[in-house]
């Protein structure tokens, strides 16, 4: 909510800078925006607001009701569901849970800080009132006995659930095409991939079918969608958020994460489901402050807000291999954190491309194990058979898609007798070196900047065929995972393709557990990014004046 | 059950038991130990591996002291304890008759174990029971576990290998499974060594070989279950769901100073008091038992008297009830109580031996059935006086007879006198008393 702070100070100027940079960075050709006409609708000023503060605020002085809310975002869903795909499943009880929630507000009832939000989930987050596929036939209409802890939480902040998004099967991807059920096509061009795997959850809110949604986030799942789908990806640090009801794909890895259209939701969003957790043993203790209560105005900043910040940009990832204009886009970003104040240098972590095969080893190593329990006996389809282990057999080979497969192969053998040390104790190590070199990086430095994605989004189909270079694309993401380190993707600029424009986001990585201190960079930010709009074309219309 | 999204959550009561018994088994605790999971597919394993201990167990290189039966031969023993680890347990397979289908039965899937691996440092059948014993009744000590073998509380494989004497290297062994009792591992092992003997003394020594080999209790013999089974590969990594188990010094002294004394330490004290190994053995082997005759000597401390009682009458109405000493009514207050009357002479020791009977039944005091049934032994030599006084006035025919030359009445007139005393005139002062009165002369 808003705070009453004194006295507003000036505006911040936007980012069309002039002033040459003090190093070697500089300006690149920007690309333009689409929709640069003023837009009066309040969900689609050019300056991102909180959907969250905007609904609160609006059903708490019953100016607009919370059925009304919710009709709209089922509107556009309906209208916008048979191109984006991005969910498997819809509530049919949004509206009653509506009503509840006005019926509540009328009789003066607490309604909790997520009343009235329309929230979809990823279908690898268990929900015990609808079916939870992980993407996966062979969870084909399980229906879990238990809401995983983030659902309940999201359930006890009064949020609607309104349905489960698509995925990569069990996490297991980039584009969503590993899905069993359905291909998401990305908002901004249909014919291109929303990334993944938490692509529906991406789209769902880059096509404002829903005010915000859960993903998961194991190697980069839910950065590199915000990234391809132009919203804003929150990956806290493993173990804010608790694992339980969240299916398992590399237990160390795993986290929970939040998409939003702000920041500020997908920070208010976090907010509500982090905590220790005591059926997660490997959730934390640690206290979780409030990182809400900054998500001011732009009104209330100073002038320079992030002065003094240290932002040091990973010189690895702006080099070879990466899109020339991604890479202008990531400046952009840059000297528009100066201009509010940051001391930017490059900093390099030495073991940054060890990353991508030392995540790869240990997520399909532990993952080869997680997937042990799918084998049609107690849930799941079973392929039914006389000798157990066709039983076991059948039901993995009918119910698990190619990539799946790819990965419990490959972790199996990386665990195998006489190959442990040369590949997964060895990664291991890897990962101890990335750890250290972010921490040394993170001494010196507040935040970490790098590109989300080393491309903006492709084609659907074009790296179907071709795992590794799907596997290339995580280059970016993946080593936070290693050193569970939270992250911030926030839109920062775009890219054009043929006829229309993608969006690109940068990630920002701080130090463990420092949410607060990421949402705060990404609110100034966002909130002075001027000259940008991350409203899709496909939903564009509804928000011309 | 292994459902998808389910994470494990260690059970903090299993560390504290496996931390006293890996000090009860005089092991060396490891600081800081993991747990890792041991992956193979069958369908009592829900998550397809089972979270266990691998490289780092929570205990190592510890010892137990073992004292054979009598029966056996008696005599110490020193078994080693490689090594004593944390897991969970599988779920049940539940086989019908008919073979056409199996039943899972998961209740237990999840439930702690502890496995406690021995060296191979046994060499008869009944050493190898006495080991098992041994390690029941310290688990029972310790309050760990109830043991029992029947209910599937306590678990044990056997391997057994043999080589010729003065061979250094063991020979191959071989695993045996399917043992559900104690003499059932005694006599499953003698007879796999006689077994594997043959074998040798035939020539046929390449024909032992490393497999898993089924005791049957009917035929009385082990027969081939899996053959050639070679290594596994379970695929051992760490469990990243479960952190580090981190112990401190502090709990583990803690743990050490609260340890109750073990059934070893209490028979070299039983020992020490001058009891024999048959009394040492039977009082201190069941640990209530040990703890009724414990409570007993410190009231009194008639050390005999009290392992008397208890390895005599109160035994054999165990025995014939069916019923272990916490269930006797009698509690060792009352014993000691009883042994402290007999001794003092306020009752007599047959009067005990009713008592005790009552007490065992129905409870009650010692004290409360002296007064309620009026047992109190007469010691007063007038009273007993008057007593025979009044049998001899009124069997005069039996003292004219006594005083005729069959001295053998005076068992009769003795009966007659307790009789009339309802057990409570002290025996010896009544012969006393009444040859004096019979060879009187009138």
């Amino acid at each position: 909510m808003l705070s009453s702070v004194q006295n507003p100070r000036t505006l911040l100027l936007h980012c069309r800078r002039s002033k040459p940079l003090h190093h070697h960075y500089h300006h690149r050709h920007y690309a333009k925006p689409i929709h640069a006409t003023p837009l009066s609708h309040p969900i689609s000023a050019s300056l991102p607001t909180s959907q969250i503060q905007t609904i609160q605020k609006s059903i708490l002085s019953r100016e607009k009701t919370t059925r009304q809310f919710a009709e709209e975002f089922l509107n556009r869903l309906r209208l916008t569901e048979p191109h984006v795909k991005s969910f498997l499943h819809v509530s049919e009880t949004v509206l009653d849970e509506a009503d509840e929630i006005d019926r509540k507000i009328d009789r003066n009832e607490d309604v909790g800080p997520l009343a009235g939000v329309l929230v979809a989930v990823k279908d690898n987050i268990c929900t015990a009132d609808m079916p939870s596929t992980a993407g996966s036939k062979i969870l084909e209409n399980y229906r879990p006995p238990f809401d995983a802890t983030a659902v309940k939480k999201l359930k006890e902040s009064g949020a609607i659930i309104v349905g489960k998004t698509n995925l990569d099967e069990f996490g297991m991807g980039s584009t969503t095409e590993g899905s069993a059920y359905q291909v998401t096509a990305n908002p901004w061009n249909l014919e291109c991939v929303p990334g993944g795997s938490s692509g529906g959850s991406a789209a769902a809110v880059s096509a404002r079918q829903c005010v915000v949604s859960l993903g998961s986030d194991t190697g980069g799942s839910v950065r590199q969608p915000a990234s391809f789908c132009g919203v804003v990806g929150l990956k806290p640090t493993y173990g804010r958020v608790s694992r339980y009801g969240l299916v398992a794909y590399a237990s160390s890895l795993d986290v929970i994460g939040c998409f939003g259209s702000s920041v500020a939701d997908a920070g208010i969003l976090l907010q509500s489901i982090c905590g220790h957790d005591k059926l997660d043993a490997t959730s934390s203790k640690r206290e979780v402050n409030d990182f809400t209560s900054q998500f001011i105005s732009k009104d209330y900043f100073e002038s320079q807000p992030l002065k003094g910040l240290r932002v040091g940009v990973i010189s690895e990832t702006l080099g070879d291999g990466v899109d020339q204009e991604v890479v202008s886009s990531i400046r952009g970003a840059v000297s528009h954190l100066e201009e509010l104040g940051c001391t930017v240098t490059e900093v390099s972590l030495p073991s940054f491309s060890l990353g991508l095969p030392a995540y790869y080893v240990l997520a399909s190593s532990e993952s080869s194990s997680n997937l042990s329990r799918y084998d049609g006996v107690r849930y799941g389809n079973q392929m039914v058979s006389d000798e157990l282990s066709s039983l076991y057999g059948g039901s993995r080979a009918n119910g698990f898609g190619p990539e799946v497969k790819r990965r419990i192969l490959m972790g199996t053998y990386a665990l195998s007798a006489g190959y442990y040390d040369a590949y997964y104790k060895r990664a291991q190590q890897v990962r101890t070196l990335v750890q250290k070199s972010f921490k040394a990086a993170l001494d010196s430095h507040d935040i970490l900047i790098s590109p989300a994605a080393p491309s903006a989004a492709y084609k659907i189909g074009e790296k179907k065929n071709d795992p590794l270079a799907m596997y290339a694309g995580d280059i970016m993401t993946v080593n936070v995972n290693l050193a569970g380190l939270p992250a911030l993707v926030l839109p920062c600029g775009f890219v054009k393709e043929s006829s229309s424009s993608l969006p690109v986001g940068f990630q920002m990585i701080g130090a463990a557990f420092d949410e607060e201190k990421l949402l705060r960079v990404g609110h100034i930010f966002e909130q002075t990014l001027q000259g940008y709009s991350f409203i899709p074309p496909l939903i564009a219309d509804e928000f011309k004046s | 059950m292994g459902l998808p999204g389910a994470l494990p959550v260690l059970n903090s009561k299993v560390i504290k038991c496996a931390v006293m018994l890996g000090l009860a088994l005089n092991c060396k605790l490891s600081l800081s130990s993991k747990f890792d999971r041991k992956q193979y597919f069958y369908p009592d394993l829900p998550k397809g591996y089972q979270i266990s201990q691998f490289d780092i167990p929570i205990a190592t290189n510890g010892f137990i002291d073992v004292d054979l039966p009598l029966e056996f031969g008696g005599g110490h023993r020193r078994f080693g304890i490689t090594r004593v680890h944390m897991e969970e347990d599988a779920g049940k397979l539940l086989h019908t008759g008919s073979g056409s289908y199996s039943q899972v039965d998961l209740n237990r899937a999840g439930v702690p174990l502890l496995e406690i691996v021995s060296e191979p440092d046994m060499r008869t059948g009944i050493e190898a029971a006495e080991y098992a014993a041994e390690l029941q009744r310290v688990v029972r000590y310790l309050g760990v576990s109830n043991g029992n073998m029947q209910e599937g509380s306590l678990r044990c494989d056997v391997n057994v290998s043999i080589r010729p004497i003065g061979q250094l290297e063991f020979g191959t062994k071989v695993e045996i499974k399917n043992l559900n009792s104690f003499s059932a591992m005694s006599r499953a092992i003698d007879f796999e060594i006689a077994r594997q003997a043959e074998l040798y003394n035939q020539g046929q020594a390449d024909e032992i070989v490393q497999e898993t080999r089924l005791w049957e209790e009917g035929a009385q013999k082990t027969v081939t279950m899996r053959k050639k089974e070679g290594l596994a590969d379970y695929r051992y990594f760490p469990e990243p769901d479960l952190p580090e188990v981190v112990l401190t010094e502090e709990y583990v002294n803690g743990i050490r100073d609260s340890l109750p004394e073990l059934p070893e330490m209490k028979r070299r004290r039983y020992e020490e008091m001058g009891l024999t190994m048959q009394d040492v053995l039977f009082l201190a082997n069941d640990v209530n038992v040990a703890e009724f005759f414990d409570a007993t000597i410190a009231k009194v401390p008639d050390i005999k008297l009290a392992a008397n009682w208890i390895m005599g009458d109160i035994a054999a109405y165990m025995k014939n009830e069916k019923l272990s000493i916490n269930e006797i009514k009698l509690s060792p207050q009352e014993l000691s109580e009883l042994i402290a009357s007999i001794k003092s002479g306020t009752i007599s020791g047959k009067i005990g031996k009713e008592i005790l009977l009552e007490l065992m039944e129905k409870g009650g005091t010692v004290k409360g059935l002296i007064e309620e049934k009026d047992l109190v032994q007469i010691v007063d030599p007038v009273e007993i006086e008057k007593i025979i006084d009044k049998v001899i006035a009124n069997n005069p025919k039996q003292l004219e007879q006594y005083r005729g030359g069959k001295t053998k009445l005076q068992g009769f007139f003795a009966g007659q006198v307790m009789k009339e005393s309802k057990g409570k005139a002290n025996p010896g002062l009544v012969n006393k008393i009444l040859i004096e009165k019979l060879n009187a002369k009138s």
